[in-house]
């Protein structure tokens, strides 16, 4: 048996410490992980409590981040619990398993550390490797904050391992902002975790010799869009699952969660949408721009797989000009973010403006004077009942003002 | 641990058979013969897994499949890390109690083509040697990326023609000598590593057992001739591996704990490597006169390989 580690009622951790000991409370079995910034803590925080016997499971060292996840398929298509950390260009190399995760409905909690993709080389926050990650079939859940990293971890293992679900998920967190920030956490005590994750219940174990499993076939033409299919409508399915354990959680510790959250929508007329820990800096600027009389109010995406869009058009309802903020190389297009609220917003009765805002690519600051010039922006659009700027900007970009796209909406 | 005695190949054949005869491999494919002998030389339970391959595509097209045991494929490279995470999730539920059955022997094996195993599956296959997970790796080597069209790998030999090393009127076939995959995964210090072939199938069944039997990381390449790409007629598939191990172009050894070497089988008559070579079509380019100094460099190098063989096993280092 495991060795008892303490907790206080209020500890301050950083997020990758609050990461570390929601693996440490949900008992996982195997952990299959290869090191690397910002994430590294993680490895290095379970590293230490295998060192000094706080856990009961083991602790694989593997030799690239493509063997960690898939050393985690091995070990969950074995029936038992699994999570690992990653961030940035190691989540990249692990793209390819991440799809053979998701395709074999294998339950792994995958905590990204997020941070920008090279080249150049950067070790900062941007969410570049998360949106990476948003086609491979994974629940992708977002924390703004140490304790949301704590929370949303043991949750992920509960929602992920449910049996109307079985889809892995990742838990994401800002590089360094949220994940070397020290913050007051008030954690679960090791039996109220224990109690709330619960146990596994494998489905296709393939350590149940009485019923032999083949994992990862081969299907063509005849069967993969069939299969693909399912897999999709398992993700579009997982919604009342994500809250049922939200719910669950809000009555153990009395912090709530929702897939999409409003901060004064209630009569806001413009909003900056984001994701990230540049929300809670979102919510400020909207705080002193009331007071300069803009009726402004900041909607956050908690769960960006499956993407809420009907959530979205409610709380967007009565909002006139919408900020988009994508954290993440565009690449030739629109921001990916941008794309998804567009698309809920198109097939909105109210249609409002919806405007991209492309910033702090590889940790670049964004101020609160940046976001205020945003909402101001938004207002600008509301009043004149169309798009005033170029419909994509980069914020805080050194050098002249760079935009793309003109509207032709009036 | 249980191991079926095996006395005659009649016997063998009606044993513990939990690798279907329904699969799609090449008719005279030795990938077959090799996996049903490993199936079939252990009572314990399975948990088999393989890397993208020729095996791999042949035995689990969906809906259906050929393995009668807990089995798992994920990528081309990664059958090695995915098998002996599996074998600590075992030792973890083990520990725990949560396994269905808990006092069940399970013995954890991974396949791999050539082409996966020398190339692009080799730093996973070195990982988890490195970590010492208990488990056998077979390598089921027919010198070339056959379920893609018949590609070189490196472990396919000097003076080859392949899809990619085209023997013509400028070229011999493939240029560079066959990766030492048996001595590289030796120096990982693994208790067991062995050379094996189907057609001495008593010997290669002994040496399955003895490294399902070993505890730490076995490795064991097996010749496995491939009549497509080596083009052979399916019917010639032992005969023609009776070639390869007796012209020693695969002499069959093992390696104990990294250093202690031990030949298998001598050759009553050693053949000629142009015996082998003459009887299969990817060589057939090697006895035109200008390039018959390939196949004398391949004699010389199987003289040389045979003669370095034996001092180490005298030496025992």
């Amino acid at each position: 048996m495991a060795v008892e580690f303490e907790v206080n009622e209020r500890e301050v951790w950083d997020g990758n410490y609050a990461a570390s000991q929601a693996l440490r409370q949900a008992d996982v079995d195997v952990v299959v992980a290869y090191p690397i910034t910002p994430s590294t803590p993680i490895v290095e925080n379970y590293g230490s409590y295998v060192g000094n016997g706080y856990i009961d499971g083991e602790f694989i060292m593997v030799e690239s981040e493509h063997a960690a996840m898939s050393g985690c398929i091995g070990a969950s298509a074995a029936g038992g619990r699994v999570a690992t950390a990653t961030s940035s260009q190691g989540f990249a190399l692990m793209v390819e398993v991440l799809y053979q995760a998701s395709g074999m409905r294998l339950p792994i909690v995958l905590n990204v550390v997020n941070r920008a993709l090279a080249s150049p080389l950067n070790v900062r926050g941007d969410h570049a490797d998360m949106y990476l990650g948003r086609d491979c079939g994974w629940l992708q859940v977002s924390a703004f904050n140490a304790q949301e990293a704590y929370d949303l971890a043991l949750c992920a293992f509960r929602i992920a391992e449910h049996h109307d679900v079985r889809l892995p998920m990742m838990v994401h967190q800002d590089g360094f902002i949220t994940s070397h920030t020290a913050q007051n956490v008030y954690p679960l005590s090791n039996e109220a975790a224990k109690k709330f994750v619960g146990t596994i219940d494998p489905v296709d174990d393939m350590l149940d010799f009485s019923r032999p499993v083949t994992y990862g076939a081969q299907t063509e033409e005849d069967w993969h869009f069939e299969h693909k299919a399912k897999q999709h409508k398992a993700i579009m399915d997982s919604v009342p699952v994500i809250e049922e354990v939200f719910a669950e959680f809000k009555a153990l510790t009395g912090r709530e969660y929702k897939r999409v959250e409003a901060y004064d929508m209630e009569d806001a007329e413009v909003c900056i949408i984001g994701l990230g820990t540049t929300v809670e800096s979102a919510r400020v600027a909207a705080k002193e721009m009331r007071k300069e009389g803009v009726k402004a109010g900041v909607v956050a995406m908690r769960v960006f797989r499956p993407f809420p869009y009907e959530e979205l058009r409610e709380v967007l309802k009565n909002v006139k000009s919408i900020g988009v903020t994508d954290r993440s190389s565009p690449g030739g297009a629109m921001g990916a973010f941008y794309n998804e609220v567009s698309a809920a917003m198109m097939t909105s009765e109210s249609r409002p403006l919806v405007t991209n805002y492309i910033y702090g690519l590889g940790g670049r600051d964004i101020s609160i004077e940046n976001l205020k010039t945003i909402f101001k922006e938004q207002q600008a659009n509301a009043d004149a009942g169309h798009i005033t700027t170029d419909i994509q900007q980069f914020v805080n970009l050194r050098g002249p003002k760079l935009g793309f796209f003109k509207s032709k909406r009036s | 641990m249980a191991i079926t005695s095996i006395k005659n190949l009649k016997e063998f054949s009606t044993s513990n058979d939990r690798f279907e005869g329904a699969h799609t491999l090449c008719p005279g494919c030795a990938h077959s013969m090799i996996v049903r002998e490993l199936m079939n030389c252990t009572d314990d339970n399975l948990v088999v897994s393989a890397n993208t391959g020729c095996l791999e595509v042949s035995t689990a097209v969906y809906p259906f499949t050929s393995w009668d045991t807990s089995w798992i494929h994920i990528g081309f490279e990664n059958a090695a890390t995915s098998v002996s995470a599996a074998q600590v999730m075992h030792k973890v539920r083990k520990k725990k109690g949560t396994l269905k059955d808990n006092d069940a022997p399970v013995k954890f094996v991974a396949f791999g083509g050539d082409g996966s195993t020398f190339d692009i599956g080799f730093q996973w296959l070195s990982g988890a040697f490195e970590r010492q997970h208990d488990f056998t790796y077979i390598c089921l080597d027919n010198e070339n990326y056959a379920n893609t069209g018949g590609q070189r790998s490196s472990a396919t030999p000097i003076g080859a023609t392949t899809s990619t090393s085209v023997a013509g009127t400028h070229s011999y076939g493939k240029k560079e000598k066959k990766k030492d995959i048996v001595s590289i995964m030796a120096a990982h210090g693994s208790p067991y590593v062995a050379q094996l072939a189907p057609n001495k199938w008593k010997m290669m069944a002994k040496g399955f057992q003895k490294a399902l039997e070993t505890e730490g990381p076995c490795f064991i390449n097996t010749v496995s001739p491939c009549c497509t790409e080596w083009k052979f007629e399916p019917k010639d598939t032992i005969s023609i591996t009776d070639l390869a191990v007796d012209s020693l172009m695969f002499p069959m050894y093992e390696i104990i704990d990294g250093h202690e070497l031990n030949i298998l089988y001598r050759p009553k008559n050693v053949l000629k490597v142009e015996d082998y070579l003459g009887a299969q079509g990817r060589y057939k380019h090697l006895f035109k006169p200008e390039y018959r100094h390939i196949i004398d460099k391949i004699q010389k190098d199987i003289d040389e390989d045979w003669a370095r063989l034996q001092r180490r096993e005298e030496a025992r280092v």
